[in-house]
């Protein structure tokens, strides 16, 4: 696969057709791989990675990236493509400044997992049936397969591109991944369970705003959370008022918004399920407005920038569910 | 007007009411000598549609027990469809509070009309009693704003 967009991404910079290419290469280790801007075929040739590992989602780069000269190619994976035509429909990217090559997802892995398991030194893994083999430094490693995929794609809404100029490899379908079903089990609980929950989970946060700066939809030039006479930029949260404030607004402002990338919790280095949240406003909105998957397409409107008159009323959030 | 007994817990509730309906409806309720608790603190706002969830959040740090969103009736909106938006808005809301465990009866959104007096009376009494049975807000207060 990589070899394949290699040399895709040669020859389309070779007859000119882009000037430049967004992908990924490897950090400070072998399984770091971070957002890179390639403008050469040695660049691309020496750097450009795409293994198990690459989960970033390059779709938000973009937004700087197609407004400078010339033409890029990007690579997006089926979920990144949701949150490429999210940002054409609120007109954040320049589409003809884009050539969109859509790739193979495949369930990404998380170092952070494999290190959990003590693993340290790694140098690549695959999977063998269930099972991840690890090439480590110090030799080879096992551990489930599972266990080691990255929260994201634990449950993969669409294996299917929704935008794409070419495609490498095949399209697939839309699957059915219950996604939602930790949200149903926290609902099931009672409020006080739900609320110690949280207080475990968010009293983590160390507000180092991974989750806003890696979000697709926050794309805010001015963000609330910046501005010095809210109060709220504070760094670290002093009060446990303030780690729920910062979660539910900047769940509530990707409200509708947010394609359920996963990428939020994915860069939390804390490991806050922070894409929970998020999954609760999309299971509202499809409750109770009618099925919606932001960036699916780009001509529909947001269901909060949306209304009927006989919508229900807010008193149903007590009417329902457990107390 | 009741006395209030020192002894009982006072909640603080903040209602934000729209110009155009409740705080008429609450204008009404005085001129009618209807009683309402003294618990409830009225800001207006042009439109209930002018509530950022973070009003919401910010009248509880500053140590509000309970918030109520008054605006006028749905389909009566002086700026045509404010009230919708709110609605939606306000559903999403207080749903989040819930799920992460903040009491759901600390929260509501009623339509009041500027006809609507006695409803604001009486909507005022049920939910400062209903915010007094649920004891003071701790699960969404701010220390740091807590008065000694």
């Amino acid at each position: 696969m990589q070899e394949a967009m290699i040399n895709r991404a040669k020859q389309l910079l070779a007859d000119g057709s882009v000037d430049r290419v967004i992908g990924w290469k490897r950090g400070e280790f072998e399984y770091d791989i971070t957002p890179a801007v390639f403008t050469s075929a040695e660049e691309l040739d020496a750097d450009f990675v795409y293994d198990d590992f690459t989960a970033a989602n390059v779709s938000k780069y973009l937004v700087k990236e197609s407004k400078k000269e010339g033409k890029i190619l990007a690579f997006l994976k089926p979920c990144d493509t949701y949150s490429f035509n999210q940002l054409i429909k609120e007109h954040r990217i320049v589409r003809e400044n884009i050539y969109v090559i859509g790739i193979p997802g495949g369930p990404k892995l998380d170092a952070e997992r494999i290190k959990a398991k003590g693993i340290t030194g790694i140098l690549g893994a695959k999977n063998d049936n269930g099972t991840l083999i690890i090439d480590t430094v110090y030799g080879e490693e096992k551990m489930p397969y599972y266990e080691a995929l990255s929260v994201k794609c634990r449950n993969c809404k669409s294996k299917n591109h929704v935008v794409y100029d070419e495609l490498i490899g095949e399209d697939g379908d839309i699957l059915d991944s219950n996604r939602f079903d930790m949200v149903e089990k926290l609902e099931n609980i009672t409020a006080q369970e739900r609320y110690d929950f949280w207080r475990e989970q968010l009293s983590k946060c160390i507000r180092c705003n991974a989750c806003r700066n890696v979000c697709p939809a926050c794309t805010c030039e001015k963000c609330v959370f910046d501005n010095p006479d809210s109060g709220v930029e504070n760094k670290a949260a002093t009060d446990s008022f303030e780690e729920n404030m910062f979660h539910i607004i900047r769940a509530f402002h990707v409200a509708g918004r947010c394609t359920d990338c996963g990428e939020c919790s994915r860069v939390c280095p804390q490991n806050i399920p922070l894409h929970l949240l998020n999954r609760k406003f999309i299971k509202d909105i499809n409750s109770l407005y009618g099925d919606y998957q932001a960036g699916e397409d780009t001509t529909s409107r947001a269901p909060l920038n949306d209304y009927k008159q006989d919508d229900c009323e807010a008193s149903i959030v007590h009417e329902r569910g457990v107390e | 007007m009741q006395v209030n007994d020192n002894k009982e817990f006072q909640p603080l509730i903040v209602a934000f009411c729209c110009n155009w309906c409740s705080y008429a409806g609450a204008d009404l309720s005085g001129t009618n000598r209807l009683n309402y608790p003294t618990n409830v603190k009225i800001i207006r706002v042009p439109c209930s549609c002018r509530v950022n969830p973070m009003f919401i959040l910010r009248a509880f740090q500053r140590g509000a027990d309970g918030v109520i969103l008054c605006g006028c009736h749905p389909g009566d909106c002086h700026y045509t469809s404010g009230n919708y938006f709110t609605r939606r808005r306000m559903t999403l809301l207080f749903s989040m509070l819930d799920f992460l465990g903040i009491e759901r009866d600390r929260t509501r959104v009623e339509w009041v009309s500027a006809a609507e007096g006695a409803k604001f009376a009486a909507t005022m009494n049920e939910f400062t009693e209903a915010v007094r049975k649920l004891g003071p807000n701790r699960r969404l207060e701010d220390l740091r704003c807590r008065k000694q």
